[in-house]
């Protein structure tokens, strides 16, 4: 059996036997919704509604609906866009990355991380297909063979290379959830009373018997997609990224932007993760297994990457000074004391200062604080975005076109929106799906179950 | 105990004697004055090409260029190796350092192995400080930047864009903050080390906490002064250039290096029947490790190179102009070396965990990244005028003799695996 040293601390508390996590993990299911349920998506379904509703009318009257103008052609829209891929990202990163570096504690987020990645990136594919203008050609954006002449997708366009990136991330991380699903699902078919939900699970099981050959072909799945969905995390916000330093715009232009676009998705990945758990453990009471030790390594995660975009930041910045160029360097100077300073130390308060309190293991213990930091973080996250897209375009080249971007009710309506459909999904499926990983956790449960190290610790007492 | 044999420390030695032996070689054929070059066969016939090389005027102006080149070769040679062993060393720390933060538990049995590789990194460090302070005193010109004359209006050689980095580019600082990255490197390679050997004699956890606050502490510090040190060292050598990936993808490479060589010395040790502990589910990990980060590695080279290639700004563009012509060999090189062959060599699980394969891809990548670092040093120092020569193949012999010698005499002087590390046995049991 796996060996796990005295000093590790336990990921399952209380004294659980498998049964108990079985019990436990259908419960949300097999019970009524508690009264903060229903609060909870019936504000996100207004949220959403009135979502539908501007989406509705920015494809009745068109794009002159929101605050876009000649010289900044991009804003809200595609700040939103990023925002959302970006969130998307730390699903894929739990269920992979920490898959293939051994991190044990995933197993009890990763289910409900992936779903939230899922849920993120379609918000985000809503973005492209409705600034389109026209959504009936949506299709366009596919190099599909068509009859209307010698229209034709531009390979040399990373926007054509954002389509393939995003539906690929798309398809592997609903497989890969999928695949983890199977396992749980056949435990609530045994387990449902009901002969139509008997059925329904029946049907998402694909016929799972839990046999060693199920579990074998089960692990082999898993390790294979973990490999795929790897570079997927990487390759995703790089070309994301890659959107804008293809360009010649200063402040778009500069090489660090792939890893540092990967790790403010890390990072704004995990402050939603941290947000969407902390009232889910609340909900359905799920505290015995996404732990305090849970959420601390989810800081400490959001207080590297944190880091990390800071450092990018301030390499941004110097480097801007250091390369002598003019543009360059008004483009910087701009940003932090031009008519958008605000936006941009926002940006710098939310995303790098906030994430160092967590240095202070009381502060990042404590769930009420760490709740506040999530949301400070999402925030400062679309506020990065914000502040690269329009600071960049409100004052290019030519002075003469300066300009300034404010948002219409539409921008923000369809915004808005999108934030009531994400969470409608996320409600609906916290009461429809298992949200933890319970086949996957029962497996750690002998070696980092509470009760079992005690156990142990009692056993070595007596020799 | 591991024991530094007596046949292995004169290996060590005759690589050494003959590294410097070519080095001295190397330095004392370098022309010393232009009309010295007429005399060097080697100066294989000028390319008459101008346009890389920056803003000179006249013949005579054009002349002392090419002679700058060339008295630069040895000591960029000796720069270039300098710079790539202490990567072995600093990475090797990096790595150590990240072992205690994230409470790592497999690797403790390849803990002294990585404080032996980081000890040695003060010693080319006092070489490159050295080869600074040389440049200084206009001894090279490996670093445009410290012409005289370049950063003073009026004076021939003026150059507006170099003067306005002066801030940030004057002997001075630039010394002094080489001096503030290396000691902070080194203070934290004997900190760890000597609480590495208190441990072996400890009962309780403290020491193993003091371990993590320190590789907290340095992690931080390394984050900023690795990205500062390639801006510094190897990004202001060709002055006008910028490329704010720049940090991050000299730390790609050397992680990389390092972890190879690791790789390699664990290795090497099994094969003389010591590290009996570790097993071929180790070498399994070492294996992804240096997997993962040749294609890390791959991916930022191709990040930085995509993202200039397609923007073609002259200021930019220019850097892998000169990559791309005369370094073009060397370019292609490193990335096949880099990323290719670590790619289809060590994908499959079955040769990571085989131990002649793994030391194979190892050498391999560490061959890549000393072409990679001469591609990233050589083109603004020697221009058009570098080659495979007395100082080229000195300077890394010395250096390889050096390094096996600091590393194999750190490792005989302490038990080749740590005592009473807290997670030691998940280290011991670890199978995968």
């Amino acid at each position: 059996m796996h060996y796990e040293s005295p000093v590790r601390e336990p990921l399952i508390l209380g004294d659980k036997s498998y049964h108990d996590i079985t019990v436990d993990v259908a419960k949300p299911i097999e019970t009524t919704a508690p009264k903060s349920w229903w609060i909870a998506i019936s504000i996100s379904l207004v949220m959403f509604l009135w979502g539908v509703g501007c989406i509705l009318y920015t494809i009745g009257v068109g794009i002159g609906t929101w605050g876009l103008n000649k010289t900044v052609g991009w804003a809200w829209d595609i700040t939103n866009f990023v925002w959302w891929v970006g969130i998307g990202h730390a699903g894929t990163l739990i269920s992979a990355v920490l898959l293939l570096f051994r991190q044990k504690w995933r197993m009890s987020i990763n289910r409900s991380a992936e779903a939230m990645t899922i849920f993120a990136v379609i918000q985000a594919a809503l973005f492209p297909g409705i600034h389109m203008g026209r959504i009936w050609l949506a299709y366009f954006v596919f190099p599909i063979p068509n009859t209307f002449g010698s229209l034709w997708v531009n390979f040399n366009s990373p926007l054509l290379w954002d389509v393939f990136a995003i539906s690929t991330y798309f398809s592997v991380s609903v497989v890969f959830w999928y695949v983890g699903l199977i396992p749980d699902f056949a435990m609530l078919r045994d387990r449902a009373v009901k002969p139509v939900v008997k059925h329904i699970y029946s049907i998402l099981s694909f016929g799972w018997g839990g046999k060693a050959k199920h579990w074998q072909r089960f692990e082999e799945v898993s390790l294979i997609l973990a490999g795929l969905a790897t570079p997927l995390v990487l390759s995703v916000h790089t070309i994301v990224s890659m959107d804008f330093a293809t360009s010649v715009i200063p402040g778009w232009h500069t090489t660090i932007f792939p890893p540092y676009f990967v790790a403010g998705a890390i990072f704004s990945g995990f402050a939603m993760v941290q947000t969407l758990l902390i009232i889910m453990r609340k909900m359905f009471k799920m505290e015995d297994y996404i732990t305090i030790q849970h959420i601390e390594m989810m800081n400490i995660i959001i207080m590297i990457t944190g880091s990390i975009v800071g450092i990018a930041y301030i390499t941004e910045l110097f480097i801007a000074w250091y390369s002598g160029v003019e543009y360059e360097q008004y483009a910087f100077l701009n940003r932090a004391t031009g008519p958008y300073w605000w936006a941009y130390w926002s940006m710098m308060t939310c995303n790098v200062f906030s994430p160092q309190f967590m240095w202070f293991k009381k502060l990042r213990t404590n769930l009420v604080f760490t709740f506040i930091i999530s949301i400070v973080v999402n925030i400062g996250m679309w506020f990065e975005r914000f502040v690269i897209i329009v600071t960049s375009l409100h004052r290019d080249y030519l002075p003469s076109s300066w300009s300034m971007f404010s948002p219409t009710f539409v921008d923000i309506g369809i915004f808005i929106g999108t934030i009531g459909f994400f969470f409608v999904l996320f409600l609906l499926y916290a009461r429809s799906f298992p949200v933890i990983a319970q086949a996957e956790l029962k497996t750690i449960l002998k070696s980092s179950g509470e009760n079992y190290k005690k156990l142990r610790e009692k056993g070595h007492g007596h020799h | 105990m591991f024991e530094f044999t007596s046949k292995e420390k004169l290996f060590s030695m005759v690589l050494m004697a003959v590294g410097i032996i070519a080095l001295v070689i190397g330095f004392t054929s370098a022309p010393s004055s232009v009309e010295d070059i007429a005399h060097h066969a080697d100066g294989h016939a000028y390319v008459g090409d101008m346009q890389f090389t920056e803003g000179l005027g006249g013949g005579d102006g054009h002349a002392e260029h090419m002679l700058h080149q060339m008295q630069n070769r040895p000591w960029a040679a000796l720069f270039h190796n300098a710079f790539f062993f202490l990567a072995i060393g600093l990475g090797a720390l990096f790595f150590l350092a990240i072992q205690y933060v994230a409470n790592v538990g497999w690797s403790v049995v390849l803990n002294r192995i990585m404080e032996a590789m980081g000890l040695w990194l003060v010693f080319p460090a006092i070489v490159i400080i050295l080869v600074m302070i040389a440049g200084g005193m206009h001894m090279h010109h490996l670093w445009h930047w410290m012409e005289p004359g370049i950063m003073d209006k009026g004076s021939d050689n003026y150059d507006a864009i170099i003067a306005g980095k002066q801030a940030y580019l004057n002997f001075g600082f630039f010394v002094f903050r080489s001096l503030v990255y290396v000691a902070g490197w080194v203070w934290a390679i004997k900190l760890i080390r000597k609480n590495s050997l208190l441990e072996d004699n400890a009962a309780d956890l403290s020491i193993y906490k003091k371990q993590i606050r320190i590789g907290a502490i340095f992690t931080v510090f390394f984050a900023v002064t690795s990205s500062m040190a390639a801006w510094d060292w190897i990004m202001s050598i060709d002055t006008h250039w910028f490329s704010t990936l720049f940090g991050w993808y000299t730390f790609a490479g050397i992680f990389v290096s390092a972890l190879a060589s690791m790789a390699l010395i664990t290795v090497y040790l099994k094969s003389k029947g010591y590290l009996e502990e570790v097993n071929e589910n180790h070498l399994h990990d070492l294996g992804k490790f240096t997997f993962a980060f040749s294609i890390f590695w791959t991916y930022l080279w191709f990040s930085q190179y995509m993202l200039i290639w397609y923007s073609n700004i002259p200021e930019e563009v220019t850097y892998y102009m000169q990559r791309f012509d005369e370094y073009k060999a060397a370019t292609i090189t490193a990335i096949v070396l880099n990323f290719l062959v670590p790619f289809l060599l060590i994908l499959p699980r079955e040769s990571k965990r085989n131990m002649g394969l793994v030391a194979m891809a190892a050498i391999i990548v560490l061959v890549g990244h000393w072409i990679d670092s001469f591609v990233m040093i050589m083109p603004g120092t020697v221009g058009p005028h570098f080659g495979l020569g007395w100082a080229e193949v000195g300077g890394f012999f010395f250096f390889l003799g050096f390094a096996i010698y600091v590393i194999f005499t750190n490792l005989s002087k302490a038990p080749l695996i740590q005592k009473n590390h807290p997670v030691l046995q998940e280290s011991k049991y670890f199978h995968q």
